[in-house]
């Protein structure tokens, strides 16, 4: 693959996630999605960049604003649409909605929607594969609010005690909720944390895909060559509000307009014009778009699991 | 053999058949087990399996939760029930949910042992139990062994199950002397067990009030109240179908539980029986639980908190008429 089409994939996996999540705000205020719904709109070089240095081998561990990573995995659109419509098609056939999005096949372990209550998932799901001499990575996903979490910090002690193949990623997009960073941490330069663990840090820009890219290929060669865990900070901003409930008080719309300038779809489009022969994305876009709509019709296509079926999945249904 | 040692040798057992077993948890390595229990595996198993952790309850919970997912056979080690609920995040939001909200792909084989129960002077934070409050959690399942058999076989058909079990050992009971019978396996977690036989009155209850119960209904006999004596072993799920079938023989129930009483496991089978063998009874169902007080540290205090022998006797007969 040449620079150009390596960069115009990428451009098509964050336009996907961008369009895929205009459209969900449309769909949850004709009230197709319900519930909580979190955008990831503004920090798709994040989840993108990251997938670009993992295998098909290896785990990932997220969040509830996980539409991007799931996406970038290689989750059906459909699938994902048809869970956020509590459809029997969803991943999660309905049972999770837009913060539990799963895929067994694709080692997908969830949208974990207790703040920082993910890290210890992947902390075992790297303990298990040291323990049977897998060199897979997992990766764990989460944002600055976390980082307050103890989880955290007791994550990071034991994964670097036991030098596990963890690559943890994150998402500093400056607000824990509505709380600014400088009002949650006494130390707002998160990857500085990671030296009180002897855990390898960086931090890159996570407005640009391939900052982002570049640095998490480097982390994941690190953990990869069993050094143990990586901190990787990714410096980067939501444009929209919290969830559908956010009214946005806590900042400026200044500030916001000042972030979308450092836009990263828009960013990669000028650099691919750079290195490409000025052919334009609308092509791209009517993919996207196609895309986005087949995934829509997928799930309005969808059925409802019969509501007797509602006690199934508090326990297995065989023996392992 | 020691209730302890059972626990051992299960674990010992199970580590020797499956090679994704293995023990995690505060101590459970070079100190040998806060209770002793894990002493001398370390020696036989080595430091991979016999993992000492971090005082990290949250983070070795859950990371047994990934491990599980990941292929292995954890057995996580609490230190004691109260430290449990550092962990409570991963036992209800992830271990007891992800099969679920992930519509049936991620189920969670991991067992979790802890220390349950009072009676040892160590006060209100240490001293609790919660194993009726774990119950309360749809997706885990509640084991309550009281026996040497239980307290080994329990262990190893809870390595068997594919979704998160949680045991709860009183640690009273880490003494108790006793023998596994030759040959001694998994045994059945999903069935109540009547440990003796009564016409008067069904006495339910679990872990150590088991013992203390037989003792009340041997010393009863002589006032002429035979008692059943149920013995719960598994809180969830609950064996309703033991406990009606004892009802119906005797007409009279009394719950035992060192738990406390308001919204407790007790006001749960309480109302199971209410609904299910209403008609049954001859007396209104009764319930004598842990006092309603953090743990006092004083002994005769917290003898005074929780049920023993001699309330449970003075309780039955005044649910029973005795007969002449």
């Amino acid at each position: 693959m040449t620079n150009r089409d390596h960069f115009l994939d990428l451009l098509h996996q964050m336009l996907l996630i961008r369009r895929f999540e205009e459209k969900c705000a449309e769909l949850y205020t004709q009230q197709k999605i319900r519930g909580f719904l979190h955008l990831y709109i503004g920090e798709e070089a994040v989840g993108v960049g990251v997938m670009q240095a993992l295998q098909p081998e290896d785990a990932i561990v997220s969040t509830y604003r996980e539409h991007g990573h799931a996406l970038a995995r290689g989750m059906s659109a459909g699938s994902i649409m048809a869970e956020m419509f509590g459809k029997r098609e969803g991943c999660s056939r309905g049972r999770g909605g837009s913060m539990h999005l799963f895929d067994a096949k694709l080692r997908f372990y969830g949208g974990n929607a207790v703040v920082g209550g993910g890290i210890p998932i992947a902390v075992g799901l790297a303990l298990a594969d040291k323990l049977r001499n897998q060199s897979r990575v997992t990766c764990c996903f989460f944002g600055d609010g976390a980082v307050a979490e103890g989880e955290f910090h007791e994550c990071m002690n034991l994964a670097s005690l036991w030098k596990l193949p963890v690559l943890f990623v994150c998402e500093n997009n400056r607000y824990a909720m509505g709380t600014r960073l400088d009002f949650s941490h006494s130390v707002t330069d998160l990857s500085k944390k990671a030296a009180g663990y002897c855990v390898p840090a960086s931090a890159a820009d996570g407005m640009d895909v391939l900052a982002v890219e570049e640095a998490a290929q480097s982390a994941a060669e690190s953990v990869r060559s069993g050094k143990g865990p990586y901190f990787l900070e990714c410096r980067t901003y939501r444009f929209r509000a919290h969830s559908m409930y956010d009214p946005e008080l806590y900042r400026d719309k200044a500030e916001v307009e000042e972030w979308k300038k450092r836009d990263p779809i828009p960013a990669l489009i000028r650099r691919i014009e750079e290195v490409g022969t000025g052919e334009n994305t609308a092509e791209l876009e009517r993919q996207v778009a196609k895309e986005i709509d087949d995934a829509i019709a997928f799930a309005e296509a969808g059925t409802w699991e019969p509501v007797e079926d509602l006690l199934r999945f508090a326990y297995s249904e065989r023996p392992v | 053999m020691t209730y302890r040692d059972a626990v051992r040798e299960a674990i010992r057992t199970a580590l020797r058949a499956d090679d994704r077993v293995f023990l995690m948890g505060e101590d459970v390595g070079r100190y040998g087990g806060c209770y002793a229990v894990s002493k001398g595996l370390l020696a036989e198993f080595g430091p991979e399996r016999i993992r000492d952790t971090p005082l990290s309850e949250s983070a070795f919970v859950g990371a047994g939760i990934g491990a599980a997912l990941g292929g292995m056979r954890p057995i996580v080690e609490i230190m004691t029930v109260n430290f449990s609920l550092l962990a409570l995040d991963q036992i209800l939001n992830n271990a007891a949910t992800l099969l679920h909200m992930s519509g049936g792909q991620f189920n969670v084989p991991l067992v979790i042992r802890m220390a349950t129960g009072g009676g040892r002077q160590l006060a209100a934070q240490h001293s609790h139990s919660l194993e009726g409050w774990y119950a309360h959690i749809p997706g885990i399942k509640v084991l309550t062994p009281a026996t040497l058999e239980d307290a080994h076989g329990m262990l190893l058909a809870a390595l068997q199950d594919p979704d998160p079990v949680l045991i709860f050992e009183n640690a009273l009971l880490y003494n108790m002397e006793g023998e596994l019978p030759a040959g001694a396996g998994p045994v059945d977690i999903a069935h109540a067990s009547v440990r003796r036989q009564g016409r008067d009155i069904s006495v339910i209850t679990y872990g150590t009030s088991l013992w203390k119960a037989l003792e009340a209904a041997r010393g009863l006999t002589e006032k002429g109240i035979e008692a059943e004596v149920v013995d719960l072993r598994t809180l969830r799920p609950l064996d309703d179908r033991t406990l009606v079938d004892s009802i119906s023989r005797t007409h009279r129930a009394l719950i035992v539980d060192e738990g406390w009483r308001s919204g407790g496991i007790s006001a749960e089978i309480s109302a199971r029986i209410t609904e299910q063998a209403f008609y049954e009874l001859d007396a209104p169902v009764q319930r004598l639980c842990g006092a309603e007080v953090p743990m006092p540290y004083a002994a005769h205090m917290e003898q005074g908190a929780i049920p023993q022998v001699a309330t449970i006797t003075a309780v039955v007969e005044g649910m029973v008429r005795p007969h002449g």
